[in-house]
């Protein structure tokens, strides 16, 4: 066993790279979440994102205007699951569900004229001044904007759901719809806009996957990175601070466990790779165990102001 | 449309039908898939075959298939869909299908069953593969040749004698040509995950790797080495030619296209028997994709020779004097390796290091 071979600044660098996709759509189905609705279709929403970011930035050579439309187009299918579930009032996982599969289905149906290709991808900012500090630099300011821009979403989450009067009201149609609209809350609409909020947050995801993380488009490519998104927000309890810290230690594991083999650890593998779900089950137990949910009341719960 | 005009067409489109199924019978060839058909690798390539099947038989025969299956209890009740639905033949295109198959197809005697890469059969079940080592003999011989660090990146998929046999053959050639050569095995127990597979090509060439060698199906790793720059890849299972010149040197294309057009027409003509067909480079079951520039002349002509010794069958890529992992001796000088050790291979070559997850 040679540990000696892996480098921590590449690999805190390559973590921040592979923790990015999900964080982006962790914090966004966790906003959702807070408004009480829940969200099952972060997948589909995340491989739309995938494969619109990836045929408009193919088709502009801009990768800014790839994550622009992923964002618009996760927002418009989140729109859909939105209209059924609010107004329609259909079953919210058995919606979410089928989000999943259309968004499946119609990414590799756009997708197909685009495989194989290259995309432009985006350009590693070089921060003048901070990217020169000695290992610092190359680990934490060597990235490509989205990274910043994801720790940045994160805690301006974080300062909207705490410190302003609009988050508060979020949270109030999340944890009781019905107090909510006695107070003359639009219920609904707080929804419909925290639904919008988490499509474009999961879209943007899926572009940095198929964007920068792969840079190609691949059918079924996110394979699975919208389940975990999900499993993240439970994680982190509906906290913006931990989701980022669950983002982070799941895509830190999985990069690590592929460094120790690389290494040639001498640790079973099937263990190092199973890792990253194994450390996800245990934090949630001892979670659970603590005692701190924080689930929000309504969450799930249909609404109609008539009831 | 009125009940006559109805009836009268339903009547046309019987005979039209009994009179096609006179002529020539009518096959439909049914093929379940791994990953998508568009991985651009091992799924895709089975599929140009489909595809082939096709244009072959024009209207004689119809094709049908099912993408993306997982391997296991999932797969069992896709083969059981798809034989239900009138399959004549059906393909099954992965080593985790094996079981599945085999007990599908006692349940339904009069289809015939094919799977790839597997080593079970019955009196309705055949099995194919490709001596895809032989492929890996060549591409080892290039990246030990190539290899700066002399540390070359390993991305294997399932610990199954396929994949480790690989391994070895790529590792015995690189080390012929380049002593001092060390691989680095990443497991990544997936077929087909684009970004596990790119986080895994970061991860070794951040640990050194200067050459990426690779059985799993996406281009992910070839995207990865090229962002890295000074890396080389190969093309896995196709030609990935779309990142040639560099940082795709060379590729191991499977062409599974005559054997699917042999096959069903062995259905057609009422002769098709279970058989084991296991063919490489020769009938050319395996071919290698074009060596680029990037590649050194000579080192290219002699990946050249090796490749015409291996097809017209003057050498093999198992030759002796090997020993096992373990110290102990497994093949004496000259001696070759015998076709039921390789296709039960479970151990590594002496000089890899790690073990062989269970």
């Amino acid at each position: 066993m040679d540990l000696s071979s892996i480098n921590p600044i590449l690999l805190i660098a390559s973590i921040m790279v592979s923790a990015t996709p999900i964080l982006l759509a962790a914090i966004g189905e966790m906003v959702v979440e807070k408004s009480g609705v829940l969200n099952l279709g972060v997948e589909g929403m995340m491989i739309t994102g995938a494969v619109v970011g990836f045929a408009v930035a193919v088709n502009s050579t801009s990768p800014a205007a790839g994550f622009l439309a992923a964002a618009v187009a996760s927002a418009l299918l989140s729109l859909a699951f939105g209209v059924l579930t609010q107004f329609l009032l259909s079953n919210q996982v058995a919606t979410g569900l089928g989000l999943t599969l259309v968004g499946l289905g119609m990414s590799s149906l756009i997708g197909k004229p685009y495989e194989g290709i290259k995309s432009p991808t985006l350009p590693k900012l070089d921060i003048p001044v901070l990217s020169d500090i000695p290992v610092l630099g190359r680990m934490l300011f060597s990235h490509d904007l989205m990274v910043y821009l994801s720790l940045v979403l994160v805690a301006c989450v974080w300062a909207f759901l705490k410190y302003t009067r609009a988050g508060l009201i979020l949270r109030a149609v999340g944890e009781s719809h019905d107090s909510a609209h006695a107070l003359g809350y639009k219920v609904v609409r707080i929804r419909l806009l925290a639904i919008l909020f988490g499509g474009a947050c999961a879209g943007l995801g899926g572009a940095y996957l198929s964007l920068v993380r792969v840079p190609q488009w691949t059918e079924g490519m996110t394979a699975g990175a919208g389940w975990i998104a999900l499993a993240i927000v439970v994680f982190a309890s509906w906290r913006a601070g931990r989701v980022a810290i669950g983002a982070y230690l799941f895509g830190g594991v999985t990069v690590l466990q592929l460094n120790l083999q690389a290494a040639g650890a001498d640790v079973p593998v099937a263990l190092l790779s199973a890792s990253p779900y194994l450390v996800t089950i245990i934090v949630l137990v001892i979670i659970s165990a603590l005692g701190a949910h924080g689930a929000p009341a309504s969450l799930g719960r249909p609404f109609h102001a008539s009831s | 449309m009125n009940r006559r005009t109805l009836l009268s067409t339903a009547a046309l489109a019987l005979t039209l039908g009994f009179g096609t199924a006179a002529a020539a019978q009518d096959v439909t060839a049914g093929f379940i898939y791994v990953g998508p058909i568009g991985d651009g690798g091992w799924t895709y390539e089975h599929d140009k075959g489909r595809l082939a099947v096709e244009e072959a038989f024009g209207d004689k025969v119809k094709t049908i298939y099912q993408e993306s299956v997982p391997e296991g209890a999932d797969s069992e009740r896709a083969i059981t869909q798809m034989a239900l639905s009138g399959a004549d033949i059906i393909f099954t295109t992965s080593f985790g299908y094996m079981d599945p198959t085999v007990s599908v197809a006692a349940k339904f005697p009069n289809v015939k069953f094919e799977h790839a890469t597997g080593y079970k059969t019955a009196d309705n079940v055949s099995v194919y593969s490709a001596r895809f080592y032989e492929g890996r003999a060549i591409q080892g011989h290039i990246a030990g040749s190539m290899t700066k660090t002399n540390k070359i990146g390993y991305i294997a998929s399932y610990p199954i004698p396929e994949v480790i046999r690989g391994i070895n053959s790529a590792y015995i050639h690189a080390k012929k040509v380049n002593p001092d050569v060390e691989f680095s095995v990443i497991w990544a127990f997936t077929w087909f995950d684009p970004a596990k597979e790119a986080d895994a090509a970061r991860a070794l060439i951040e640990n050194g790797a200067d050459v990426i060698l690779q059985h799993t199906d996406s281009t992910a790793p070839q995207a990865a080495a090229q962002a890295a720059g000074n890396v080389i890849t190969f093309g896995q299972a196709s030609d990935m030619g779309d990142y040639a010149p560099m940082p795709r040197v060379s590729s191991i294309i499977d062409n599974w296209a005559p054997y699917y057009i042999d096959r069903v027409q062995a259905v057609m003509d009422g002769t098709w028997e279970t058989k084991e067909t296991w063919d490489g480079i020769g009938p050319g079951m395996v071919g290698i994709g074009e060596i680029s520039d990037a590649v050194p002349a000579e080192v290219k002509a002699e990946a050249l020779a090796l490749k015409d010794a291996i097809a017209a069958g003057d050498y093999h890529p198992f030759t002796g004097p090997l020993n096992k992992a373990d110290g102990s001796v497994w093949l004496a000088e000259g001696e070759v390796a015998d076709d039921s050790t390789l296709l039960g291979m479970d151990f590594y070559v002496e000089g890899i290091t790690g073990d062989i997850p269970q």
